[in-house]
């Protein structure tokens, strides 16, 4: 059986940024597994720019954001075996899997890291009614027909659900001489990131229809058009607001979901609010030696924030490879207050903690004015004014190590009004 | 000139022509859409019913006990997926237990094996998540859950092994009597002539026999709308959990699916259009709302899919199967529930009409067995490593949510009366099927099928004929 000390799972953005930092941290026996043909994930078929604002103080697309890491791998002598995907992980660290040039293959691993990435909520889970002809495709599939296989998948285009994707998608098929007739939005505010509604819809005169969705579809074997209607407050359609839209594609961006079967495959604990898994200052999972980061383990808005992340989830992991666990600190338990759906890491050991400590979490609604503040024990440990909060934005709070020193127990993230 | 010709390649033409294709006889099935199992047959509930509903003494009750008695053995010979699961028909009220009682004695009748009344706490302690409403349950031992496209394909297939021609992508315009005795059947193609036409054309079956019999028959197209939820909560129940059956059909049922799915259905709406397959929201919040009252917090938040199927239902709430006055032209009509049950019976009855017109001469070759598409997830380590080392494409994994790999689909492609649309494929390797909803496997699906089929990726069609005859070259 080979050994690895560490296996990481998944060759994006996530993983790249990862087996960088392992190594960077003296640890040699790293290896990457990735499903697809080369590395950088759902970043290949991102063509468009934006990327990297964080990383590298410049606009680069998503394969030369890709690019750069994995020269940096090619750099550091990392191993990566593509056309490789990881088909179950046990408790053990024993991670099996298939590729045509190996077969099925089970290999050992001092430590995990999981970085699968996310997928895309199908027609299935959004419950619209209608028939299920061709022309109904999730944005990013549509990206990937239109980016990497060349084909524009039709030439009128309605878009359920405003996701980052979407908007980048209702661009692009713009560009490539479709006529995007809508974005719908069942919420009364934009799942997506405010430069792509500049960028993607107010430049190119696309309606985004906020407070309405998709109620029908109709078109036995190919998309004839659909039928738009607004909702109410509790995002139930209101009869009598039907207005049909001709279109031969809809294209769905209604939220994206961690991907992480192999993580319940060998135990690892989810946190049902983020779909990933629940994870310790260091982004370790419920598992011992097993981390996780990127979007398995939440759902990010910007790839800067997976890379950053993620060298974290690999610093960890070697940390954990070449000193074993580090135990016996006090444990704060974070708990997400008013306006706060979820925060990662779930739980902070101090004496883990290097220098600082990440939290990152999202809001529930839109704040205007509204203070992050976050309390231990009857005492303020950080508080932070934002003139707007909204949940497509992860929000991201810094805290030093020695305001952490000596808490224990339960801390509160929330969002108060001023 | 053929011996038979059946029109419609459902699940009901299908095991016909498996069942004609043991004798010498020159079988033809002619279907209009690119694939078998395009119609009814593949969006139903999916039971090999026990058979303790129809009427005593009705052809549904003796060909679904019949085909209930067949399914078992036919799933090992011909290789597809089915499960005695066993099944349990609720009542929520004790002033209901006469008609469990009444189910019961019928199932009895009709020759139904191991029926028995149990109480709530019975059921319940059978069935955890039963609702704390349930009062009675009638169990039924012998029902089962099937994969209806696999059995469908399965007929077709073995029947095609065994010289059984398939004329896919092609419709009936009009069918003539001729002077000889025999039928001239106008296509959109050309003209088929064959002595013998059976008429299992499933919703359209009263165009069909319209075209050829003097006497008044309708098909009301009745639709079901369904739910299918996510393999992480398909063990929410281990039977199939029926409602006392009502006058428009079985109620709304909550059954595993023999893939580990969970599926909650269906309605019963009669409707006008027999294309109208569309799920509509008042439909499948009656599905959730009456499923909730069989089994408690069913995970409606699980729900990969949602679809509707058509059933073919007749004037008489019997199945209709008998040479018309007509000579030679065999009605295979109103083959609604249990319709997939009784498939293979009603194969059997109706060869038994084609041996009143035509001699009956058993083949000496006639291969019984046919295997289906390897389900490579289901293989032992060992033998996934074989099958990688002779075809590297079995390493290769396309549906991440069903770990369906690419030799497989290339099989399901290449096969005979193999895929030509991603809905084939689909129900040939369940590439599609998972959670995602091919939202990751389609582009490469897609790829595989415009190589094999030579055509662009943009011209790849989810379901439905394609307009340059591709696909649809089943003749033998």
């Amino acid at each position: 059986m080979r050994e690895f000390d560490l296996v990481i799972v998944g060759g994006g953005p996530a993983g790249m940024a990862a087996a960088i930092a392992a190594r960077e941290k003296g640890l040699e026996n790293v290896v990457i597994f990735e499903r697809d043909h080369s590395l950088g994930g759902i970043l290949n078929q991102c063509i468009h720019n934006g990327f990297g604002l964080h990383t590298f103080k410049e606009e680069l697309t998503g394969p030369e954001y890709a690019y750069r890491y994995a020269v940096k791998v090619d750099e550091l002598g990392i191993p990566y075996e593509t056309g490789t995907m990881v088909l179950d992980i046990n408790d053990k660290r024993e991670v099996t899997i298939i590729s045509p040039g190996r077969g099925v293959e089970t290999v050992k691993a001092g430590a995990v890291v999981l970085a699968m990435g996310c997928r895309e909520r199908p027609r299935g889970a959004l419950n619209i009614p209608g028939f299920r002809p061709k022309g109904v495709y999730t944005a990013g599939t549509a990206q990937k027909l239109v980016n990497i296989e060349g084909v524009v998948p039709g030439r009128s285009v309605v878009i359920l659900g405003s996701g980052d994707i979407g908007l980048i998608m209702a661009r692009r098929m713009t560009l490539e001489g479709a006529k995007v007739k809508a974005v719908v939005e069942l919420m009364p505010y934009s799942s997506g990131l405010k430069r792509n509604i500049v960028q993607c819809l107010e430049d190119y005169d696309i309606p985004l229809m906020l407070s309405h969705t998709v109620v029908d579809i109709r078109g036995k074997d190919k998309l004839e058009g659909v039928y738009v209607a607004a909702v109410d407050s509790k995002n139930v359609p209101i009869e009598g607001t039907e207005e049909y839209f001709e279109c031969d594609t809809l294209l769905l961006s209604c939220g994206l979901l961690p991907e992480n079967e192999l993580s319940r495959s060998c135990g690892v604990v989810i946190d049902p609010r983020t779909g990933g898994a629940v994870v310790n200052e260091s982004l370790e999972t419920s598992i011992e030696g097993v981390f996780a980061c990127g979007n398995v383990l939440h759902v990010h808005d910007l790839v800067d924030f997976v890379s950053e992340e993620s060298a974290r989830a690999g610093a960890a992991a070697a940390d954990f490879v070449k000193n074993g666990r580090r135990t016996g600190g006090e444990q704060i338990k974070l708990i997400p207050g008013n306006g706060v759906r979820y925060t990662v890491p779930g739980t902070v050991d101090v004496t883990n903690v290097e220098q600082e400590v990440h939290i990152r979490f999202r809001v529930t609604g839109v704040f205007r004015n509204s203070s992050i503040v976050m309390t231990c024990g009857g005492s303020e440990v950080f508080r932070r004014r934002s003139r707007i909060l909204v949940p497509s934005e992860m929000q991201d709070v810094v805290i030093k190590k020695e305001k952490l020193e000596g808490l224990s127990g339960e801390m509160t993230v929330e969002i108060r009004g001023e | 000139m053929y011996d038979v010709l059946i029109i419609g390649a459902g699940v009901t033409g299908c095991a016909a022509a498996r069942e004609l294709s043991k004798y010498q006889l020159s079988v033809c099935v002619l279907e209009k859409e690119s694939d078998v199992c395009e119609g009814t047959s593949k969006a139903n509930s999916a039971i090999v019913h026990a058979g303790f509903d129809a009427v005593t003494g009705s052809l549904k009750a003796k060909l679904n006990v019949r085909g209930n008695q067949m399914i078992p053995e036919l799933s090992k010979l011909l290789d597809f997926d089915f499960a005695m699961n066993g099944a349990l028909v609720l009542c929520f009220d004790k002033e209901q237990l006469p008609q469990l009682e009444e189910l019961k004695q019928r199932g009895i009748d009709n020759g139904v094996k191991g029926l028995e009344i149990v109480s709530g706490d019975k059921a319940r302690e059978m069935e955890p998540e039963l609702s704390d409403e349930v009062a009675y349950a009638l169990y039924a031992p012998t029902s089962g859950i099937v994969c209806p496209f696999e059995m469908t394909l399965a007929f077709a297939e073995n029947a095609y092994a065994n010289g059984a021609e398939f004329r896919l992508s092609e419709k009936v315009i009009s069918i003539e009597k001729t002077p000889e005795g025999t039928f001239g059947v106008k296509t959109d193609k050309g003209l088929i002539e064959t002595k013998v036409v059976i008429n299992a054309a499933g919703v359209y079956a009263d165009k069909i026999h319209g075209m050829v019999s003097e006497r008044p028959m309708t098909i009301t197209p009745r639709r079901g709308e369904y739910l299918l939820m996510d393999r992480e909560v398909g063990g929410k129940v281990s039977h199939t959990v029926f409602q006392l059956p009502t006058r428009m059909g079985k109620g709304i049922l909550v059954t595993p699916t023999v893939h580990g799915n969970l599926l909650v259905g269906p309605t019963a709406d009669n409707i006008e259009d027999k294309e109208d397959t569309s799920t509509t929201r008042k439909g499948l919040e009656e599905v959730r709302a009456k499923g909730a009252l069989s089994v408690k917090d069913l995970p409606f938040n699980k729900v990969i899919t949602s679809f509707s199927g058509l059933r073919a239902v007749g004037d008489t709430h019997d199945f209709i199967i008998e040479e018309t006055e007509v000579p030679g032209f065999i009605d295979a009509v109103g083959i609604e529930s249990p319709g997939l049950t009784s498939a293979p019976a009603i194969a059997e009855y109706l060869r038994d009409i084609v041996g009143t017109i035509l001699p009956l001469e058993p083949k000496e070759n006639f291969i019984s067995e046919r295997r289906g598409v390897v389900r490579f997830s289901r293989l032992s380590p060992e033998e996934q490593n074989e099958l990688i080392r002779r075809e590297p494409a079995y390493g290769s994994i396309v549906c991440r949510c069903e770990t369906v790999t690419e030799g497989e689909i290339l099989d399901s492609i290449d096969r005979p009366l193999g895929a030509t649309t991603l809905d084939g494929v689909k129900r040939r390797t369940r590439a599609g099927m998972g959670r995602c909803q091919a939202g990751f496997c389609s582009p490469r699906t897609m790829a595989l099928i415009a190589e094999k089929l030579g055509i662009g990726i943009g011209e790849v069609r989810k379901n439905g004929c394609y307009e340059n005859g591709k696909g649809g070259e089943g003749d033998a």
